[in-house]
Formats: C-alpha cells, sequence, structure tokens
C-alpha cells in the first residue's frame, strides 16, 4: 500500500512536523544527516541490511550493510579530521559513482564539513572555478582524475589536500596529495559526530545561470525534512524496496534521492557505475530486481530508441514505481513506460536550489502525461504574472513558477553571493526561473525557461560561460550559445561563432572548438553544432542579442528587433 | 584505403588522445576497450568522436548507427565505418 493516500487530504492536514515526528528532529538539539543516513538506521535494528550494491565495470561489484556505511563513513570522517579538516571546511567529492563518494559524502557531513559534490566529467576550468569559488581545502578523488587536478594546483592555495581514493603505488604522489583506502583502513567504530544543528551548512551544490559564474547552493542539514518525507511520498519507498536512482551525485539529484532520501529510509539502494546502454540497464534491474527507478527523460527517450524488443529479452516484473526527474517528461515517454514495464513514468520537478521535489506526479493519483503534477503538500507554488509578479489564479494563463519560501530544504543562500541569492525573489515569491500553465484540474504544465539557460539531458549549461569559454580559442573573435533542439537530450548547445582574420571555417575547426570545450568545461557544455558566421545580431549598445539566434533555431517568431544594430 | 589495422590504430590513437587523462589507463587500452559502457567517452563526447570520423573518412554516418553499442570499441567502430566507406 502506498505510503501517500489522498491528494487533496494530505495537502489539508499537513504539517513539516509529520517528518520532524519520524526523524526524532528536536528544535535546537543536534541535527546532522550524516548520522541519520547510518547511525540511526543502525540503532534501528537495520545494521544488516543491505545499504549499497554497487557495480562497475568489468564485473566488479561491492555491498555494503548499514553497519558498513556507519563504520566507513566513521572512517572517512575521522581520517579528514586527522588532516585538520574542521567543520564548515568544504571538502569537495570529485569522483565518478564509487561507493566512496556516496560513504565519503556522508563522512564529511559527520564532521560537520560542508560536502561540495562535483561531476567527474568537469573538466580542469569548470573544476577550478569551483574550488576558487568555495575555497576548497579538501578534494577526494580516483588517481584518474588527477592529472586535471595538477593542472590547476598553482592557482588554488585553499586546497591543502588531494586524497587518492585508489591509488595503487605506481606513480610517485605529488605535493599535497595522499592515498587512503576506505575499506581497507582500520574501522572506526565510533566518531564523535560534530554538533551540526538545523541550520548548519551541509552541502554546497554548483549550478548555472544566465549569466556570471556558476553559484554555489547552500544547503542546510534541516534539507533532510523535505528530502525523507518527499522520498517517501513519491518515490513509495518501503522497507523491503531495492531502489535504483540513475543520477550521479554530482548533481543534486544524486544527493537529495541518490543518498540521502533512500539511506534515511533506511532502504537497499544499488548503483551502476558503467556507461549507457540498454541491455545494460535492463539487466541491472532483472539481476537485483530492482522495484522503484528513478531516472530521467533523455535516459528514458534514449531507452525508447533502443525499441521495445530489448524490453521483452529481460524479466523486469519487479518493477513496480517509476519516476523521472530533470526536464519535462514528454507525454509520449509516460505513455510508453505504460506500455512496455506496465507503469507510468511520474514526472517530479524540483531544482538544485529548491534541494527537494516541488510540484509532482504521485503513486496514488492520476497521471496527466506530460503534465508535471501537483505541488507537493506544504508547497506553496502560483504561476506569477510575469511583470507584476502577483499570482494568476485562472487556469491557462502562461507565468512565472514562484513558491512561497519556508520549505525545509530550501537554499539558503548563493555561496559568496548573497546579490544574487536576493534577486531570486521578487513580491515574496522564489522565482525558480521556468514558466508554466496550471489546469482546471489544478494539475501544473511546464512550458519552458524564463532566461537563457540551456538544459541539456536535465543539466543546466550556462551560455555566458560557454561564450567566454570560446573566447579563450585563439580562432574565436566573438560568440553567442544558445540551445537548439534534439530529440533525445531535448536541448542541446549550439555555437555562433565569427572568426578572427587568418582563420577560415572548417570542419576540423568545428571539431577543434568542440573538443576544446569539452576538455576545458565538460561534454554537456560542448557545442554539438558550430556555426560559422560573418557576424551576430546585435543591440545598437553592442549587447548580442541571443534571443534571435534562438528564435531561428527553433523556428520561433523572432520578436521585436527595434534595438537590432544593423535592423536597417 | 586503409587496412583494418590502420583503421583501428588511428581510431584507438585519437581516442586516448582526447578522452583519456590517466595515462596507465591509456597504455591499458586496446581495440576491445568499452568505451562507452566503461564510462571513457560519454554519450554527449561521442558526438565529437563522430565528427571526427565523419571528418577523417568523408563519411556520413546517420543518426540511427551511431548508437552507444556501434561506438563501444574500436573494433565496433571500425565496423561502422566500413559500412560507409
Amino acid at each position: 500500500m502506498a505510503h501517500f493516500g489522498n491528494y487533496e487530504e494530505h495537502c489539508r492536514d499537513f504539517s513539516w512536523s509529520i517528518s520532524e515526528r519520524e526523524l526524532e528532529y528536536q528544535e535546537g538539539r543536534p541535527f546532522n544527516i550524516g548520522w541519520h543516513c547510518s547511525d540511526r538506521i543502525c540503532l534501528q535494528g537495520k545494521g544488516n541490511r543491505t545499504a549499497l550494491i554497487w557495480e562497475g565495470l568489468g564485473d566488479k561489484r561491492k555491498e555494503y550493510t548499514y553497519t558498513d556505511l556507519r563504520i566507513r563513513s566513521n572512517v572517512v570522517g575521522h581520517h579528514l579530521r586527522s588532516l585538520g579538516i574542521r567543520a564548515e571546511d568544504r571538502v569537495c567529492l570529485f569522483m565518478d559513482k564509487i561507493p566512496e563518494l556516496y560513504i565519503g559524502f556522508l563522512g564529511v557531513l559527520k564532521i560537520g564539513a560542508i560536502a561540495q559534490p562535483l561531476f567527474s566529467a568537469f573538466g580542469d576550468e569548470s573544476l577550478f572555478v569551483r574550488l576558487d569559488n568555495a575555497q576548497t581545502s579538501a578534494i577526494i578523488t580516483q588517481r584518474k582524475h588527477v592529472p586535471k587536478i595538477r593542472k590547476i594546483i598553482d592557482r588554488l592555495p585553499s586546497l591543502k589536500h588531494i586524497i587518492i581514493v585508489d591509488h595503487d603505488g605506481r606513480k610517485e604522489l605529488k605535493e599535497r596529495e595522499t592515498a587512503f583506502d576506505m575499506d581497507s583502513a582500520p574501522a572506526v567504530e565510533s566518531l564523535d559526530i560534530h554538533p551540526t544543528h538545523a541550520e548548519s551548512p551541509s552541502v554546497l551544490h554548483y549550478t548555472s545561470g544566465t549569466t556570471g559564474q556558476p553559484k554555489g547552493v547552500k544547503h542546510v542539514h534541516y534539507s533532510l525534512i523535505s528530502q525523507y518525507l518527499t522520498t517517501k511520498w513519491v518515490l513509495d519507498l518501503h522497507d523491503d524496496d531495492i531502489y535504483w536512482c540513475t543520477a550521479d551525485p554530482g548533481w543534486v539529484t544524486g544527493t537529495s534521492y541518490g543518498i540521502i532520501g533512500p539511506f534515511s529510509m533506511g532502504v537497499t539502494q544499488c548503483v551502476m557505475d558503467i556507461g549507457f546502454s540498454a541491455d545494460a540497464w535492463y539487466q541491472f534491474i532483472e539481476r537485483h530486481r530492482i522495484t522503484v527507478w528513478y531516472s530521467a527523460p533523455t535516459a528514458i527517450r534514449s531507452l525508447m530508441k533502443a525499441g521495445d524488443a530489448v524490453v521483452k529479452k529481460y524479466d523486469l516484473s519487479s518493477l513496480r514505481h517509476l519516476a523521472s526527474v530533470g526536464e519535462p517528461l514528454n507525454a509520449e515517454a509516460v505513455i510508453w513506460g505504460q506500455k512496455v514495464f506496465g507503469l507510468p513514468f511520474h514526472d517530479t520537478f524540483w531544482q538544485t536550489e529548491t534541494g527537494s521535489m516541488m510540484i509532482t506526479n504521485y503513486p496514488t493519483m492520476p497521471i496527466k502525461p506530460g503534465s508535471m503534477g501537483k505541488p507537493f503538500p506544504g508547497i506553496t507554488a502560483a504561476v506569477l504574472n510575469i511583470n507584476t509578479f502577483e499570482p494568476m489564479s485562472e487556469p491557462g494563463q502562461i507565468g512565472l513558477i514562484g513558491f512561497k519560501p519556508g520549505w525545509p530544504s530550501m537554499m539558503r543562500t548563493y555561496w559568496n553571493n548573497e546579490a544574487t541569492y536576493r534577486a531570486k525573489f521578487k513580491n515574496g515569491w522564489y522565482l525558480s526561473g521556468d514558466r508554466a500553465r496550471t489546469d482546471a484540474d489544478g494539475y501544473w504544465w511546464f512550458v519552458g525557461r524564463d532566461d537563457d539557460v540551456i538544459n541539456t539531458g536535465g543539466h543546466l549549461v550556462s551560455p555566458f560561460e560557454v561564450e567566454s569559454a570560446l573566447l579563450e580559442h585563439p580562432a574565436v573573435a566573438e560568440s553567442a550559445v544558445v540551445s537548439k533542439p534534439d530529440e533525445v537530450n531535448m536541448e542541446v548547445v549550439k555555437a555562433f561563432v565569427t572568426l578572427k582574420s587568418g582563420y577560415q571555417p572548417s570542419k576540423d575547426l568545428e571539431l577543434e572548438i568542440m573538443n576544446f570545450i569539452r576538455k576545458k568545461l565538460s561534454p554537456l557544455a560542448m557545442p554539438q553544432e558550430t556555426e560559422f558566421v560573418d557576424g551576430l545580431p546585435k543591440t545598437r549598445s553592442g549587447k548580442i542579442m541571443r534571443r534571435i539566434l534562438h528564435a531561428q533555431e527553433w523556428g520561433e517568431e523572432i520578436g521585436d528587433t527595434s534595438t537590432l544594430e544593423n535592423d536597417d | 584505403m586503409a587496412n583494418d589495422k590502420e583503421l583501428k590504430d588511428i581510431v584507438l590513437k585519437y581516442v586516448i588522445n582526447e578522452y583519456v587523462e590517466d595515462e596507465e589507463e591509456a597504455e591499458e587500452m586496446d581495440f576491445d576497450t568499452p568505451l562507452i559502457s566503461g564510462g571513457l567517452v560519454d554519450s554527449f563526447s561521442m558526438v565529437s568522436l563522430k565528427r571526427f570520423l565523419e571528418n577523417k573518412y568523408s563519411i556520413s554516418i546517420p543518426d540511427d548507427e551511431a548508437t552507444p553499442e556501434a561506438f563501444d570499441s574500436v573494433n565496433k567502430i571500425v565496423v561502422l565505418i566500413k559500412k560507409f566507406l
């Protein structure tokens, strides 16, 4: 039976104290996510329960019980303390989806330090700006990622420790580098958990905006209140579930619902650290008898593309609940899920800044394919007029998505960027940066972003960041970056470039630019197409008009061009 | 036209130069090393690898042929290239 019952009744009777009670939260008393996700589960008598089943390439497999999770996260915390890491120091986790990432995250939180997970495919420049902004003290990583760190270490005086979890002794360690083996280090049965409180900082996730450098979204330990209850009610996890969240903890879904949510409920979760293939994914579900699967539209569309025949090769009858996050889930994907798995995907809408699900579909509520669902109980959401920021109550009107501040997992600020944080609020509402409408039944429908940020495969890419990096390429004189439609990733990055004299457009130059951005920023930010142009559309004051290029790519009306420089 | 071995060597060299940072990992690579399922080349980066092959061999690989499975090793990539040469 689902944890969540009637939507209207839950909304009417709702209070966050439901979650506070279940998590035994007491105002003013220590409250620590790391402890709640490991020690507390053991104290409930579930220490022998499998917490994590991990599989990597080459049939590698590891399993950890909740007792293992408790002891190994103690080991990580103890080791960090021995290096001099203290409460509120930033500790970056820069790893593939290996057990050290999941367990290390809890260890960092246990000593009151701030976990800063970063996507391991980031290039050296992306890594640098995030470590520099956070003034990170230590980074936990794998030897395969060390070359990227060595490229930037001289510019990061605050980074005192590079902790390599799989050092094999074949290469000499350099200054500031140390080897640490989580599994073979002596067990630490008891660790003094730092007495963090509700408002103590916990996690720093970086996200991209239209302008400026990436922003560090600061979350606090109290976020667990939202993350726990949304995991329970929306993902509907029960004691005997085997859960699989496909997200990478370098992004917020991978921490909120790939670590905190499932571990705080004491369920078993599986992690697969190999690249995508439809067969491998279905085999994984079959082998582990996965019951609850939380994935992303890009992955679902890739599976759709692989065809229905491959689904029939596997016994996927263990699945009982499917959900999706990252970008709007198209109606076809919901319907396809119903057709091939006998289960629809439940779309969930939220973002790095909200920390937990905000508008979502529920196991017990009929799905309207293509809809975002309805606001989570306790969340006050409104469609706001784009000029006045006043709520619009009439269904069908398109406006900005706004949330009344105050839910437990709301970000507390952008790191070192309070002004940008404050600018996210208008007329008493937090603005998500997205547009939507509601229908007569109270369901929400996503319309689009309200800015130039590119959502590719569920990850946000800042056009400004890509444009800035492009200008560092020797051939590029000017650049403008917009999204273009993509069947699988919804949007991908497209660059418009003017060249310096002496350079000629060519296919090889386009490839060179692609690889330049891929290595410098990340594969997500790499332009999948570069168009060489003689000039870029600009306002008379010289500002590049991205929206004209965007409209061109999407086949939309170009709109007002009265300020266009060369519009004669 | 280059023979199979030459094709494989060119593709492997390109993959190592462009996608593999770790020297040890590079040393251990061969024509069967899983590229996509092995996490060496992600789905976004696959686009740049496809572009390289198209430029290098003046071919056009249709999107529906450019699957993660078809790009999963140097051996598989060479089979794909030869379809369009």
